[in-house]
């Protein structure tokens, strides 16, 4: 899949790339031929992430090769900003396309959750989102730059999920903030889309109890659960020219499920 | 081996663009439509390997047959592309019994009858469909009635035959594309529609020919509708 280069003149930011979907992600942009700005809250994971990037060919005009990694809290309204800041610096331009892709789980039954386990998932999915759309979108105003933003949504956000007031309220905000920018900043030539994955074998899946995992199989029309790769695919579409009429939608890859 | 695909309404518009992207891509492409003549120079203009077929898909008969050649001359049918449609825009209390079954049959019926006909060779070796329906099938439009009909139609057929194939290996879409330069929408003002699509402009049929193929080629994505249309869907 992975022989174009639709993205060879692209600078890519993409946060939470310090695993799972992010990482795939990273790896598959990278392939593409974009530079890619690996963030997370875990800064050595990132730096693993560009390690798995290489250095694909010798047209390193960045000193410290093509790739950089960055160390973030996206749920900081500065740490954000400076993230944007220390990626411009680096690269002496905005980032083209942004990936939104840190998240976190914290799981209870609404009887039961706390508001502080509410307060970090949307923290960290919904108001992270949008502190990185906004200083990307930012920069990429002010730049005159074309850009193409895409949020890593979920399913979940589109038909709610047990045991995830948190995270579904976060995912179904984050569809809502990405058809806002969408319509905001298409007179920019910034294009903006959220990705629905359905479940993917991921860390964040990888806690799930293996009954609960069997018994969630058996519900997806195609019978397994999605690659990280899966979701990277889509990514990299919407990233490229080739979605260039495409603004404001949600892409699900969830192997049919919740259709 | 070759991975075959067939384009109904592949002669012009959205499915050439499909049809089109798909030959670059090395499939061996099966052009199929009313006028033959058309499809012939379509599949001409791809290369020596394509074939053209004539096939007006309201008729089971000829879908029959269509796919029995096909088989005969290309192999098994993997990739199924719908995209003939017509439209007959009236305001429902003028529009006639018979434009509502003619868009009906082409645009619905005929889709259900060429999805039908390639689950034969697709059961046996997998397969993938996308099928072009329409914004307006979600949102509708004055003076489109029973074509939103047909196009939200569409949205149910193909997410109930994903659900019933999917264990086969079968993936069903749909693309929904906004107001797309093409024949259906020459006698349109862009000026006045514009204004309301974010990305300001309309789309072009390659754009809407990249997301089918996308979709195409995408294995974890079933029973989807992909909108195309610069954020219409938001405004409208």
């Amino acid at each position: 899949m992975a022989s174009q280069l639709r993205l060879r003149s692209a600078l890519a930011l993409v946060t939470g790339a310090g695993s799972g979907i992010g990482r795939a992600i990273s790896v598959r942009l990278a392939a593409e031929g974009a530079a890619v700005a690996a963030c997370d809250l875990d800064g050595a994971a990132a730096q693993d992430t560009v390690r798995l990037l290489g250095n694909p060919g010798s047209e390193d005009r960045e000193p410290r090769g093509k790739h950089a990694a960055f160390q973030a809290d996206v749920s900081e309204g500065p740490a954000a900003k400076r993230l944007l800041e220390q990626v411009q610096a680096c690269f002496f331009r905005p980032p083209s396309v942004v990936v939104s892709c840190a998240g976190i789980t914290r799981d209870e039954f609404l009887l039961h959750m706390s508001e502080e386990d509410w307060d970090r998932v949307i923290a960290v999915n919904l108001k992270g989102t949008f502190l990185v759309t906004q200083a990307a979108a930012q920069a990429l105003v002010s730049s005159g730059g074309r850009g193409s933003i895409i949020n890593i949504s979920s399913i979940v956000g589109k038909v709610g999920n047990i045991g995830q007031t948190n995270y579904a309220s976060s995912k179904a905000g984050v569809i809502g903030l990405t058809q806002t920018a969408a319509r905001e900043l298409g007179r920019h030539g910034i294009r903006c889309n959220s990705v629905l994955p359905g479940f993917i074998a991921t860390p964040m899946t990888q806690k799930m109890p293996e009954k609960v995992k069997d018994k969630v199989t058996a519900m997806i029309p195609l019978g397994h659960m999605g690659d990280p790769e899966d979701v990277a695919d889509v990514v990299a579409f919407l990233a490229s020219e080739d979605s260039g009429y495409i603004t404001g939608a949600s892409v699900e890859v969830s192997g049919g499920l919740f259709m | 081996m070759d991975k075959v695909c067939a384009v109904f309404g592949g002669s012009r518009g959205i499915g050439k663009a499909v049809a089109q992207l798909m030959a670059q891509k090395g499939y061996r492409l099966a052009i199929v439509a009313r006028n033959l003549e058309v499809a012939k120079a379509t599949a001409s203009e791809l290369g020596g390997i394509h074939l053209a077929f004539r096939c007006n898909i309201a008729k089971e008969g000829d879908v029959h047959s269509t796919f029995e050649e096909m088989e005969k001359h290309l192999g098994p049918v993997n990739f199924l592309v719908n995209a003939a449609g017509i439209n007959r825009d009236s305001l429902l209390v003028r529009t006639k019994t018979e434009d509502m079954l003619s868009q009906l049959h082409t645009n619905l019926l005929g889709t259900m009858l060429t999805c039908r006909a390639a689950m034969r060779t697709m059961i046996q070796q997998g397969g993938s469909i996308v099928n072009v329906g329409s914004i307006i099938g979600l949102k509708g439009n004055v003076g489109q009635a029973a074509y939103s009909a047909t196009k939200g139609g569409l949205i149910g057929f193909s997410r109930s035959l994903a659900k019933e194939v999917a264990r086969k290996k079968i993936r069903v879409n749909v693309v929904a594309p906004g107001f797309i330069h093409t024949d259906m929408t020459k006698h349109l003002k862009e000026e006045h529609f514009k204004k309301n699509i974010p990305l300001g402009r309309f789309g072009e049929a390659l754009e809407v020919a990249h997301a089918v193929v996308f979709l195409l080629e995408s294995p974890y994505i079933t029973g989807h509708v992909l909108i195309v249309d610069g954020g219409l869907q938001l405004t409208a």
